[in-house]
């Protein structure tokens, strides 16, 4: 019982990680119908950048309360940027081109920031500094850490924020007009290419504050981490229904706990025969199961076919 | 002036023998490494048109494509090599070591029955979900790979097979030089002519395909799914042969692959080189051979092209290597796939209609 | 014998109830028509009949045979073809290959014939594309034969995907608003070309607007309102029927 709580526990820290990066691609795919492909190295630049920052920052001296979120607003103001200028350079001119056109400049993207990384960062696992105790917590027979606690809290507080600004300001009504359809969109003064630049930058800021959290959890960042993240958020987003803001969250939410309870049970499950290793096997076998059932994911609308 | 048959004739003739003696012009001018590297580049040709079959005909977007080269790759790495031998002394002695003739068509139909498998259950899905479906798979069947040395070692894991016997066509093994009618073939030599024969087999049974009755089926599925059922095509069966053949082509690109390079690991089937195929049917030009062809040759041969000039242009520049030649490399190749696609974003060489479609939406423009 | 025979036919999407008990029966050779306010259900029934939408209860028998649930290809197989409202041609691909297309399901070739470009398929091949050649031009086409479906107007759209419906070789050819955004003289060809094709043989079902084209082309025409049938009859009985003006005709008639 304690394992299988425990399990829980890091299945829902794991989850909201995955949240937060499905959230970017779910509102890129909402507004433009394109995959992110590139989205994933954003997180991984938002945890070296803020891992950098942080080492730099305690080497000057400075109190870790000050400088813990110092780099976490670079990060975010950085990856805001990245995420502005991939948008424009490698999305923009092709909106109206082949379907399949800018998922190339999209891996094209990813692979060049992939190769920035190790040539800034090099292809050592960079570690992060220990700032405080992590206090691990009691929590019926189970263990959660001041940084998992951490990592929850702000996931559902920004993800609180996110609903409230695209159901209830201006922006996010221009935002889901954008999203239902552009053109009229455009007829009725949105400017849609504002709407699109401040879609990437609200992503990349999520996949920054995600690239973070996840190098706190592990203690460790890597140029080469957001690959498997970012195509794990990607499963995520599909898994709920891509386009679709809470089908990102509940995505994420459930990838996260099937992971972590896949790999926890597989092997009783499979009498043995396979082992936590094929926990990413188990991930993409629900995924799979899931669309089967419903094809546009948990909560993704059911578009009739129109005759 | 002489008259179209004959001139069409001529061109044939001409290509042909530029084909014949393209190896050892290679060997002659850039050394016997980069004939190699050519080699390889027609086994991602013969991968390129496979998936182009897919993506391009049907408009099925298949992102774990090289999952089909794995299973032909395993297919003669199981069948040639020591490790059934070693792995299960009672069941197999001495090996396999069946002939390549008899694996390649194994091969092909194992891989083109794994084609239909996984195709069934995404037949409802479209566009992205699609995608990620065959992602998934690409990405299950890798893991299986890495992970099926136990309890029964059948891939042997992350370490792969090994001493994988070298290709042999009726006594004639590929692996030795060969003479001839008194002229001398290295053994690089007789796997491009191998490889090209296959890679032309390819191009000549796509092109027949393209032109029929099918290939027009394909295509109607591409443009109009629902249209195209309307007109009676049976969308499941075609969809489903689509991805048998794509798989089939990608299963005797693998059995070469493994027989060429005499070891097979899960590594050369990751999700990147699913990726890359589909860049070299994107980015050469959907749906059209010869785009297909001219995208899997830049591909493949950009970053070696690249890897042998890093390291000397940044001594010429700098008098010393700065940037790690690897991730510079790559960077480049980043760029240049961006590039591409920013200033042609039909492909390098579209087919003649999607150039016409392209020009007339500049002009209602 | 009828061709075409609908008897309680029931479609829901949801709660709403898009088909209510519809019967109705098409005899050979005939022109029928089937008209209604936007939304009346026309188009569902035309999507039932065609194998879009599985029907939720109903009978359906065409040319003697029981359809319930059968699939569109299937349907095309048996001999109903169609055209849509909302124009689906296969955009990147050439007017002939559009028609050749659909000649899909009268052809027989497979990979291996097309693969070894074997003498049956040779000729089969030659036949195909003659006949889509005589097809665009019995629908007036006159545009060269390789332009893409695409490019052609608005009307020349509309005459393709005829062509490409009487490809199929059908018993019954349902056109789904085929007149819409004609010009009357376009409009008047049409009228023309439909009454060639029931010449021919076709029995004709009509989805349509412009009242006048009905009333001259139709031998017989059915009502649809929400999801009902109202009213059947030739042509100047439903003109005068009470119910039909005041739920559609009354608004439309001068």
């Amino acid at each position: 019982m304690e394992i299988f709580l425990q399990q829980i526990i890091n299945g829902v820290v794991q989850g909201s990680v995955y949240a937060l990066v499905a959230l970017g691609y779910t509102m890129v795919y909402g507004i433009l119908g394109l995959i992110n492909f590139a989205h994933g190295e954003v997180v991984m630049m938002g945890a070296m950048i803020s891992l950098s920052a942080l080492t730099a920052l305690i080497g000057m001296g400075l109190s870790p309360l000050l400088a813990l979120p110092l780099s976490l607003v670079l990060a975010i103001a950085v990856c805001m940027l990245l995420g502005y200028g991939i948008e424009r350079i490698a999305y923009r001119p092709l909106r109206h081109a082949p379907r399949l056109a800018p998922l190339i400049t999209a891996i094209g993207v990813s692979i060049v920031l992939q190769n920035l990384a190790m040539m800034i960062w090099g292809r050592d696992y960079h570690s992060f500094p220990q700032l405080f105790v992590n206090q691990a917590h009691q929590m019926g027979g189970a263990i959660i850490n001041d940084i998992q606690l951490f990592i929850v809290i702000a996931a559902v507080c920004v993800m609180a924020g996110l609903m409230f600004v695209v159901h209830r300001t201006r922006l996010g009504r221009a935002m889901r007009a954008v999203a239902e359809n552009q053109h009229a969109a455009q007829l009725m003064g949105v400017n849609v290419n504002r709407v699109v630049s401040i879609t990437f930058m609200i992503g990349s800021a999520l996949a920054a504050l995600a690239g973070m959290m996840v190098s706190a959890n592990y203690g460790l960042a890597h140029y080469y981490m957001g690959f498997l993240l970012g195509l794990k958020a990607f499963t995520a987003a599909v898994l709920g229904g891509i386009g679709n803001l809470r089908g990102a969250m509940l995505g994420g939410l459930l990838l996260g706990l099937i992971e972590s309870l896949g790999a926890g049970y597989i092997g009783d499950i499979t009498g043995g025969f396979m082992g936590s290793q094929y926990q990413d096997v188990f991930a993409f076998m629900v995924l799979i199961a899931v669309l089967l059932f419903r094809p546009s994911g948990l909560l993704g609308e059911r578009l009739a076919e129109r005759a | 002036m002489p008259n179209a048959p004959d001139r069409v004739l001529f061109q044939r003739i001409l290509f042909t023998a530029i084909l014949l003696l393209l190896p050892f012009a290679v060997d002659a001018l850039l050394g016997r490494g980069w004939l190699r590297i050519v080699d390889f580049a027609m086994l991602y040709i013969m991968l390129a048109l496979g998936l182009n079959i897919v993506v391009g005909y049907a408009g099925l977007l298949d992102l774990g494509y090289i999952a089909f080269f794995a299973v032909g790759a395993y297919c003669y790495a199981l069948a040639d090599s020591p490790h059934l031998a070693l792995a299960f002394p009672q069941l197999f002695p001495d090996g396999v070591h069946l002939s390549l003739l008899i694996v390649l068509p194994m091969a092909a139909l194992l891989a083109g029955g794994m084609g239909v498998l996984l195709g069934a259950p995404t037949l409802k899905l479209r566009g992205d979900y699609l995608a990620i479906v065959t992602l998934g798979f690409g990405e299950i069947i890798r893991i299986f790979m890495n992970n099926l040395n136990a309890p029964v070692n059948l891939t042997n894991g992350p370490q792969g097979i090994s001493r994988i016997d070298p290709i042999s066509i009726a006594g004639v093994s590929f692996n030795a030089t060969q003479r001839i009618f008194g002229i001398t073939f290295p053994s690089v030599h007789l796997y491009f002519y191998l490889f090209l024969f296959f890679a032309m087999l390819v191009v000549f049974i796509s092109r027949r395909l393209e032109r029929s009755r099918i290939g027009r089926a394909w295509m109607a599925i591409r443009e109009d799914e629902i249209a195209a059922s309307a007109m009676g095509i049976n969308t499941r069966n075609l969809k489903l042969l689509a991805f048998a053949m794509g798989a089939a082509f990608g299963g005797i690109s693998g059995t070469l692959f493994a027989g060429f390079q005499g070891f097979v690991s899960p590594e050369s089937f990751s999700l990147m080189e699913s990726v890359m195929v589909l860049c070299m049917v994107v980015l050469g030009g959907m749906g059209h051979i010869y785009g297909v062809i001219l995208g899997g040759l830049l591909l493949a041969l950009m970053p070696e092209i690249l890897r042998h000039s890093v390291v000397p242009l940044q001594q010429a520049l700098f008098g010393k290597t700065i940037i790690d030649p690897e991730s510079l490399r790559m960077l480049l190749f980043g760029i240049a796939l961006i590039l591409v696609m920013l200033y042609r974003p039909a492909g390098l060489w579209p087919s003649r209609v999607r150039r016409r479609e392209l020009s007339t939406d500049e002009k209602t423009r | 014998m009828n061709l075409l025979e609908l008897s309680g036919m029931v479609k829901r999407f949801g709660g709403l109830s898009a088909l209510t008990d519809v019967s109705l029966h098409i005899g050979r050779g005939e022109i029928y028509g089937l008209i209604g306010p936007n939304g009346a259900g026309k188009t569902t029934l035309f999507n039932v009949i065609t194998g879009l939408y599985q029907p939720d209860s109903g009978e359906f028998n065409f040319n003697g045979k029981s359809y319930r649930s059968a699939k569109p290809h299937e349907l095309a197989k048996a001999g109903i073809a169609r055209t849509f409202q909302n124009i689906r041609l296969f955009e990147n691909l050439t007017a002939l290959e559009n028609v050749m297309i659909g000649r899909h399901v009268r052809t027989r070739a497979g990979v291996i014939g097309s693969i070894m470009n074997s003498r049956a398929t040779r000729l089969e091949e030659k036949a195909c594309r003659d006949r889509a050649g005589e097809l665009l031009q019995l629908v007036g086409l006159s545009r060269p034969h390789q332009t893409l479906a695409r490019n052609l107007s608005y009307g020349e759209q509309r005459r393709l995907e005829i062509a490409r419906a009487l490809a199929t070789e059908p018993l019954l050819l349902a056109l789904d608003e085929p007149a819409a955004g004609m010009n009357p003289t376009e409009t008047e060809n049409l009228k023309s070309l439909l009454e060639g094709i029931r010449n021919s043989g076709i029995t004709v079902l009509l989805i349509e607007h412009d009242v006048k084209l009905i009333m001259g082309l139709c031998d017989r025409v059915a009502v649809l309102d929400y999801g009902r049938k109202i009213a059947e009859g030739v042509p100047d009985e439903v003109r005068n029927d009470p119910a039909v003006i005041s739920a559609y005709l009354g608004v439309d008639v001068e």
